[in-house]
């Protein structure tokens, strides 16, 4: 069973924060209101997703719906991997 | 095209000339072909001369007739013919063709005033010995540059800051609101510098020494009126092309050969084709090529080359390359960098120097005058978005933005939409057109010290850059408004500077530029918007005025903005040592700028080949220039990495 959750926070916070948490990230905090992710963050969290829980992304999942808090992403990498 | 350099002592005491030959050796690459020297009780002028216009005569410091009158000049002022007849008629005797005497003369004649005679480039410094004044001038765009420092007891200034930084007792300290600018906007906001205590006198002002008070003065600011009276664009466009034409024609005025930069678009292939229209001699251009075929623009470059019939020599540029020889660019800079763009300009340079030429025209200016870059499109689609927020149509114009990127040609629309956010308060902004940009490089302070960050956590760096806005600002076109701060900011700190003067001059090249001629700005900043973007047309009129004139598949091809590779540059299998010796946690932690654990994780990113975007590559880039900047000026003054 994997911890999504934990493992999405560790992602983003190494990856686009490079580490440095100036105030602790929340579950349901989003990445672009705290301009965490740009537009190559997309893709990078995208590919990180795909390769990490062998998913196929399709372009309209691309969304901030799915993608824009460790909260969503859960919910959204959970839906997937059930289907 | 020289080096410039001087010191006036405040109280009395001579000049040691030892200091003076110290500022100016160290910028010898401007001015290889002559060295001199103007010494006086308490004045001190230097001059290192490449010589182009009257190689004979030309010898600087010069004097006027009677000696009343010292000058040390860095540029080229192209009127000199005219204003040399105008003189002349006024009763002024001249000993040499040279313009640099045309400046004495206009001096004597007009006082301070004599800047607005002049149709040119320069940094000069007179010193007028009947009312014991000296007199620093640069020109309207900062094409050259001058740097002073005052102190109690001295006044110094020179070409470049390395002159400064080399007197003893100069303190060479980093700037660190300086670095937070250039973290936000890429350049500090003139007259500061990346050195604290050295200043940049700003582009289209004056300054005066006088009794040891030192005043700055404006006498030319970007200024944007549009017409009242409509005006057929067919009409604009030969007027323009008139302008362009006796710009080019002023510009290849020179006692040397002339070349030409072409990089295969728009700008340098009009300049190119005018220039042969100027003279019956076939012209020599230079290129850059890329390995890498995102920047790579030789297909173009080869098109215009047999359509223009030129003589072209091009210079190939690998990763490889960028990283080897990036220590001796930023040693050339001055100044942290968040791109490496420059450093393909400096091959260019060396190339040109190679085949014995030493002054080039190049297409600079026009995608700030005429509306090209990208950025004026992105805020034009923002505000049309923003001011009906709700539609679902408008934001798909972003789509149109940016088709060299494909990460963001990727992108759903909601997302598009998130990163080229018009926010309410945005479109209150005086800097709507840029904060996407300045926000995004604003993040990269993530990689700062604590230390650095205590230090700059309250300061505000749009406050102090909407404090010098024009008071007409407000009241401008979004267009003009970013025209305004690409023009009056970037260009002169960084495509002029960094890309422009700084490089060329390390291989004692001289650029000239047709489109900055003052009458074509004016004529430009009096332009309807609409003339420099229809709809999301970028650069119409221009492209009006070229058609006769550039290949069709030139005129139509879509906007590719100059750029160079960043990351593969520093990591791949033979990268120089001075990269990780500059990444490496001790050194990270020496400098104090960087938080070392952050540096380590976008190093590793990098190492990893998991780091693909702009940010990550601008954060890179902008990491290790301020490293060797610290490396090569701070903490071990004048070391050198390589030999390029």
């Amino acid at each position: 069973m994997h911890n999504y959750q934990t493992e999405l926070r560790q992602f983003i916070v190494e990856n686009f924060l490079f580490g440095r948490e100036d105030k602790p990230l929340s579950n349901s905090d989003s990445l672009l209101e705290f301009e965490i992710i740009d537009s190559t963050g997309v893709m990078e969290l995208v590919s990180f997703i795909e390769q990490k829980y062998q998913l196929e992304l399709r372009d309209e999942e691309l969304i901030p719906e799915n993608l824009d808090s460790i909260d969503r992403l859960v919910r959204f990498i959970a839906q997937k991997v059930n289907v | 095209m020289c080096g410039i350099a001087g010191i006036l002592n405040f109280k009395a005491g001579s000049v040691d000339p030892a200091l003076l030959r110290k500022m100016i050796d160290i910028i010898r690459h401007r001015g290889p072909d002559d060295l001199g020297f103007h010494l006086q009780a308490n004045v001190g002028l230097a001059h290192a001369r490449l010589s182009i216009i009257d190689l004979a005569g030309g010898h600087q410091p010069m004097h006027n007739g009677d000696k009343s009158l010292w000058v040390t000049f860095n540029g080229e002022i192209f009127n000199y013919v005219e204003v040399r007849e105008q003189l002349i008629r006024r009763g002024y005797r001249f000993s040499t063709l040279s313009d640099t005497e045309v400046i004495l003369h206009a001096y004597a004649e007009f006082g301070e005033h004599c800047v607005h005679e002049f149709n040119g480039q320069w940094a000069f410094a007179i010193w007028d010995n009947k009312s014991h004044k000296l007199f620093l001038s640069r020109d309207r765009l900062g094409v050259r540059p001058l740097f002073y420092r005052v102190t109690p007891e001295t006044f110094t200034f020179a070409s470049e800051i390395k002159s400064l930084l080399a007197l003893p007792g100069v303190p060479r300290e980093l700037d660190l609101i300086a670095l937070d600018q250039i973290f936000t906007f890429w350049f500090p906001i003139p007259p500061r510098t990346a050195f604290k205590e050295i200043k940049e006198l700003p582009p289209g002002q004056s300054l005066t020494v006088e009794e040891g008070v030192v005043t700055t003065k404006h006498y030319w600011s970007p200024h944007f009126e549009p017409p009242q009276n409509h005006v057929r664009e067919q009409d604009y466009a030969d007027e323009l092309r008139d302008l362009l034409l006796d710009a080019t024609r002023l510009r290849l005025r020179s006692d040397v050969p002339v070349g030409a930069y072409l990089s295969g678009g728009l700008d340098s292939t009009l300049i190119t084709a005018l220039i042969r229209q100027c003279t019956g001699v076939r012209l020599k251009t230079f290129s850059i090529r890329f390995d890498d075929p995102e920047f790579d623009e030789s297909p173009y470059q080869q098109e215009v080359v047999r359509f223009l019939e030129t003589e072209h020599r091009e210079v190939r540029c690998t990763h490889a390359d960028i990283g080897r020889i990036f220590p001796d660019v930023i040693w050339h800079a001055e100044k942290p960098v968040l791109r490496t763009a420059p450093a393909p300009m400096f091959l260019l340079s060396k190339l040109v120097r190679e085949r014995d030429y030493k002054v080039v025209l190049t297409g600079e200016g026009s995608d700030e005058i005429f509306g090209g870059y990208d950025i004026y499109k992105e805020a034009k689609i923002r505000r049309f978005w923003g001011v009906r927020p709700d539609s679902r149509v408008r934001p798909l114009l972003l789509k149109r933005l940016y088709p060299y990127f494909p990460n963001l040609q990727q992108q759903s629309v909601a997302y598009l939409q998130a990163f080229f956010h018009a926010r309410p308060q945005d479109l209150l902004s005086p800097f709507f057109s840029h904060l996407p940009r300045w926000e995004l490089t604003s993040r990269l302070k993530i990689f700062f010290s604590e230390a650095v960050r205590a230090e700059t956590r309250s300061y505000d760096a749009y406050a102090d850059l909407k404090a010098l806005l024009p008071r007409a600002y407000p009241g401008w076109d979004l267009l003009f408004q970013a025209q305004f701060l690409e023009a009056g900011y970037l260009l002169p700190a960084y495509i002029l500077s960094s890309q422009g003067d700084r490089m060329a001059m390390a291989h004692s090249v001289e650029g000239r530029f047709p489109f900055l001629d003052p009458r074509v700005v004016d004529f430009a900043a009096g332009l309807p918007a609409t003339l420099k973007m229809k709809v999301l047309n970028e650069k119409y009129l221009l492209k009006l005025c070229a058609k006769e004139l550039v290949p069709p598949r030139v005129r139509k091809r879509p906007k590719q903005p100059y750029r160079a590779p960043e990351g593969k540059s520093f990591f791949h299998d033979r990268q120089p040592d001075y990269v990780d010796e500059l990444l490496s946690p001790a050194s990270i932690r020496s400098g104090g700028i960087f938080h070392t654990d952050v540096v380590g994780k976008l190093v590793q990113k990098f190492r990893d080949g998991r780091a693909i975007g702009v940010k990550d590559n601008m954060a890179l880039t902008g990491i290790i220039s301020t490293q060797l900047i610290l490396n090569q000026y701070i903490q071990n003054f004048g070391r050198r990495y390589t030999d390029a």
